[in-house]
């Protein structure tokens, strides 16, 4: 298009590691509203990428499917929160280390 | 194509049934409707279909998996009287049930990376809810939570997975990554490769293939016994008849390293999920590690990926749902008539109520691969498939599992029939319609098991 366009590359390292915080804070946090916050960041790396790809193919494509990955997020994030309230009810706390009822 | 819209109206129905206050023959209803999706289904058999611009695609897989999805889940609700007993939570819970079937039916017709994304999720987020049905029960609530958790994040690689194929290919159709594949093959870029291992990934969670298993036993020993018997049939069928389809149409060609990868994790799965159910004291959670265990040997036939996986995948998904719809049936009613779900529960059961040990011995002896039953054609066909592509050390690994697995099996057996304990002897009572499904489902395996040549030619 002109000069001040951003390589395609760049979207793809910054996704990664928006990508890979997530995965870390996932692996790492205890406090499960934290853990869906960092899967949110990682789907959101993911549509950042599409966004640039779906450029780079000149393909709305890659667009629209960001909208399905946002709307499925906000249906997860919904069930995602009334399970905890319900675990909130019983135990008074959203530590995933007080749910060791079962052994990992 | 039929087939999902009647069964996500079914789930609507479902929803209306409590307004208009017709819960009590909402059950029948359902059956019904699923024997006219399953007639719908039937009917395109043999022809290819593809349904707006190629979002889905109606071939003989999909038609042949939707028969089998939706007769489990027929079969399923007749096990799982006990679940919708409580009016309260019928509609809802038939209402998700039904939509969880929509999503495993997209799941397996679908054509385009979108509608597989949709399908796993439609899928999956029904059954968080339904693993933590059991509102009261901390163990139903850990269950939900590790599941959502683990499912989301599992998505959040396959959809990078799926975002990095796009990437390289510029499209989500399945027929145009698969032209991309065959026209490219010798220079596919790192991202191409990159994409499919994450996709993998994301799948080899669903499945529940070591080493992304650690969520599969706490979530099916958690959940409702229903719905772990939900979970290992349908969701398993479904996960799997995905994967196939996505890896046969799309990446077989592309070569790489995901064969190899694939071929390790699937042996990996096998001798894991095996070894581990050896220890377990509790029969729910040894059944949760063998069903990890028959993931593994299900991976087998994406591995093996020759003109006879398709037909020994559909084979050993069907006879592995109709072992163990009745060894959750026989697990629900001792649990429901307060004796857990330790082996204890199990001993003297042949005195008891003979029929339930029998069917519960026949189901055992299916998954372990004892001749008679189904489960030992299913496991011979998957062993010739990866023998046939030359995976020798992986159809070995496969036949050792499963004499692992005959041990802890042939626990249960011999508690049920041989061993007298200080139990009580008082009978069990099974209603009309379960020992009468019980008895349909074991001939099926039996007869399965002697005439493998029914469904496994079905291709």
């Amino acid at each position: 298009m002109d000069n001040f366009q951003i390589p395609v590359s760049y979207y793809l390292v910054l996704s990664v590691l928006l990508f890979s915080i997530g995965v870390m804070g996932v692996l790492f946090r205890r406090n499960a509203i934290v853990i869906f916050m960092c899967i949110e960041l990682m789907l959101n790396a993911v549509n950042l990428l599409l966004a640039a790809f779906s450029v780079l193919h000149g393909d709305t494509g890659g667009q629209v499917f960001v909208f399905f990955i946002m709307a499925v997020a906000a249906a997860e994030v919904a069930v995602g929160l009334a399970i905890l309230i319900m675990i909130y009810r019983n135990v008074k706390s959203t530590d995933i280390n007080i749910l060791n009822k079962l052994k990992w | 194509m039929e087939p999902i819209i009647i069964v996500s109206l079914l789930g609507v129905t479902a929803l209306l049934s409590e307004m208009f206050g017709f819960k009590k023959v909402l059950l029948p209803l359902l059956i019904l409707g699923m024997a006219a999706a399953l007639c719908f289904n039937q009917s395109h058999w043999g022809v290819n279909t593809s349904y707006y611009h190629d979002m889905l695609l109606v071939n003989n897989y999909s038609v042949a998996f939707s028969s089998l999805l939706i007769v489990v889940a027929g079969i399923w609700l007749v096990f799982s009287g006990p679940y919708f007993t409580e009016i309260a939570f019928r509609a809802d819970r038939a209402a998700i049930i039904m939509f969880s079937l929509t999503g495993a039916l997209v799941m397996i017709s679908f054509s385009n990376l979108v509608m597989l994304f949709l399908g796993i999720e439609i899928l999956s987020i029904s059954m968080y809810i339904l693993a933590g049905s059991n509102k009261k029960d901390p163990a139903s609530n850990e269950a939900a939570l590790k599941y959502l958790l683990m499912g989301a994040f599992a998505t959040a690689f396959l959809l990078f997975g799926i975002t990095l194929v796009y990437g390289v290919t510029g499209t989500f159709s399945l027929a145009g990554i698969a032209d991309h594949v065959m026209s490219g093959r010798q220079q596919l870029p790192a991202l191409m490769h990159t994409g499919i291992l994450l996709m993998m990934v994301g799948m080899a969670f669903k499945v529940a293939a070591v080493p992304f298993h650690f969520w599969a036993p706490d979530v099916y020993e958690g959940a409702p016994n229903e719905v772990t018997s939900f979970m290992m049939t349908i969701v398993k069928t479904a996960a799997m008849g995905a994967f196939f389809r996505l890896f046969s149409t799309c990446f077989a060609a592309a070569g790489g390293t995901w064969p190899l990868i694939l071929s390790v994790i699937s042996a990996l799965t096998i001798l894991t999920g095996n070894i581990i159910a050896l220890y377990q004291q509790n029969v729910k959670r040894m059944l949760a590690y063998s069903s990890i265990a028959h993931a593994g040997y299900l991976l087998m036939a994406v591995v093996a990926m020759n003109q006879h996986s398709a037909g020994a995948l559909l084979f050993y998904l069907a006879a592995y749902a109709a072992a163990t719809l009745p060894a959750f049936a026989v697990l629900s009613a001792l649990a429901a008539n307060g004796e857990g779900t330790g082996t204890e529960a199990f001993r003297g059961l042949a005195k008891r109520n003979p029929l339930y040990a029998f069917a519960m011995a026949v189901s055992l002896l299916s998954l372990a691969g004892i001749p008679p039953a189904a489960g030992f054609f299913a496991k011979y066909y998957l062993f010739v498939a990866a023998f046939q592509s030359h995976y020798i050390w992986l159809a070995i690994t496969g036949v050792a599992g499963s004499l692992a697995g005959v041990y802890y099996y042939f626990r249960i057996i011999t508690a049920m029939y041989i061993s007298r304990g200080s139990r009580d002897e008082t009978p069990i009572h099974a209603s009309l319609p379960v020992r009468v499904m019980l008895l349909i489902v074991i001939a099926a395996t039996v007869i399965l098991g002697i005439f493998p040549g029914l469904l496994a030619d079905y291709f």
